[in-house]
């Protein structure tokens, strides 16, 4: 239980997908100029990452792995290499799948969060959240509580971006630092901030 | 064509380079570039990704069902991706250790969708494969300035090679630590920008709100 929790919160703030792996780094930039968007978009990166990571893992340890296809009748076979196409596809299908099932059975959701549902699926943070999950050998129960917590953290991360963009479009900024420019430079401050969390353990 | 070839190939270089300009790909141009050499592969990595599957998507393009396009893409893109992520693991294993997840990042790298949606699904093979290297290339060139700034003030080196002898080796520079923690990226990035929209003002983004000017009488 301890080891799931430091797992989180070494997730979401010191391993921050956002500020520590630079993922999701174009929608990061793009779509964090007002707050509430941010937060939709946060919301929904949590709701995928929450689904795909642990769906990923399970096609992983039951089809993937070397020896994972002994169920049936293929004890030799090594499919690793095909997972980095297995896992877009995951990830596409879900994300399809998730706008369906809004749009039928929550559409106030829908309404709110629909816009955002086609842009996760080129989102560096989702695919990167399954790949990680394969490099550091997650099971099942860890890969659930990292898909979780890497959202969150994402999310915290775009929304501060967000709320400090708010404030900064009423500054005095050189011409050729306006906009992209400035926003970088926060960025690092953010980075750099986020960076005091290294070392903390549970 | 009035649009030649070679205008495809140079405009990204700078007047429409993808990460300054068209912000795509970032991700990857921030975690990779603390060492020249890093950032070089990566850069070659995605120009090939991006010119092939440019390619390979326009010679389709009138084949694709507008409703499926974006899986067609995506499987065009991550056959490609695993072919260079398996290249990497047989000739290059330490490269492809150091670059980790972000080979198979490339298929997110929003340069590569970009392209394919905006010029290869609009445009014959040979021009779509022209512009694919033209925006691999831009790319790479913000990388390796990135690379070249973090690496050379960072560890005093370049591709592994001491040209600034450092302290710790009895030289004269003092490495600046924060070049080679993730962070400075940002920094090297912007200042980037705002390198290249001062040599190009027509880059410079609008304002969204004017400070008013008091003048002193």
């Amino acid at each position: 239980m301890e080891a799931l929790i430091s797992l989180a919160v070494k997730a979401i703030f010191v391993e921050n997908m956002a500020l520590s792996f630079f993922l999701g780094m174009c929608t990061f930039l793009a779509v964090s100029k007002k707050i509430s968007t941010a937060i939709g978009l946060g919301i929904s990166v949590t709701i995928v990452q929450a689904i795909t990571v642990p769906a990923n893992n399970l096609l992983l340890t039951n089809l993937l792995k070397p020896g994972a296809l002994a169920w049936a009748g293929f004890p030799d076979v090594d499919l690793t290499f095909l997972g980095l196409i297995c896992y877009i596809g995951v990830i596409a299908a879900i994300v399809q799948i998730l706008e369906m099932v809004l749009d039928k059975y929550f559409p106030p959701l829908y309404n709110a969060l629909g816009i955002f549902l086609p842009l996760i699926t080129v989102n560096c943070a989702i695919l990167g959240g399954s790949l990680f999950m394969v490099e550091r050998d997650y099971d099942f129960t860890e890969a659930s509580v990292y898909g979780v917590a890497s959202g969150l953290g994402w999310a915290l991360a775009i929304t501060a971006m967000a709320g400090v963009r708010e404030k900064l479009k009423y500054s005095d900024i050189p011409d050729g630092l306006q906009g992209l420019g400035i926003t970088f430079v926060t960025a690092g401050l953010m980075a750099m901030a986020f960076m005091s969390f290294s070392g903390v353990k549970l | 064509m009035a649009q030649t070839r070679r205008t495809l190939l140079i405009d990204p270089l700078v007047d429409n380079n993808p990460i300054t300009l068209q912000v795509l790909g970032i991700c990857s141009a921030l975690a990779v570039t603390s060492s020249l050499k890093v950032s070089m592969v990566m850069a070659i990595a995605v120009t090939l990704v991006t010119a092939f599957s440019s390619m390979f998507i326009s010679v389709l393009r009138n084949q694709i069902p507008g409703s499926i396009r974006i899986i067609v893409q995506m499987v065009i893109i991550a056959s490609l991706v695993i072919v260079v992520d398996q290249v990497l693991k047989a000739y290059a294993y330490d490269i492809s250790k150091t670059l980790s997840v972000f080979v198979g990042l490339i298929i997110t790298n929003c340069i590569v969708m970009g392209r394919a949606e905006a010029f290869a699904m609009k445009n014959p093979p040979i021009e779509s494969f022209i512009d694919g290297v033209g925006n691999g290339l831009g790319y790479g060139l913000i990388l390796m300035l990135v690379g070249t700034v973090r690496e050379l003030f960072g560890a005093g080196s370049l591709f592994g090679v001491t040209i600034l002898q450092t302290v710790n080796n009895g030289g004269w520079y003092v490495p600046n630590g924060l070049l080679l923690l993730p962070p400075s990226a940002f920094f090297v990035i912007g200042l980037l920008i705002w390198g290249f929209r001062t040599w190009k003002p027509a880059q410079v983004e609008k304002r969204e709100f004017r400070i008013q000017t008091v003048e002193a009488h």
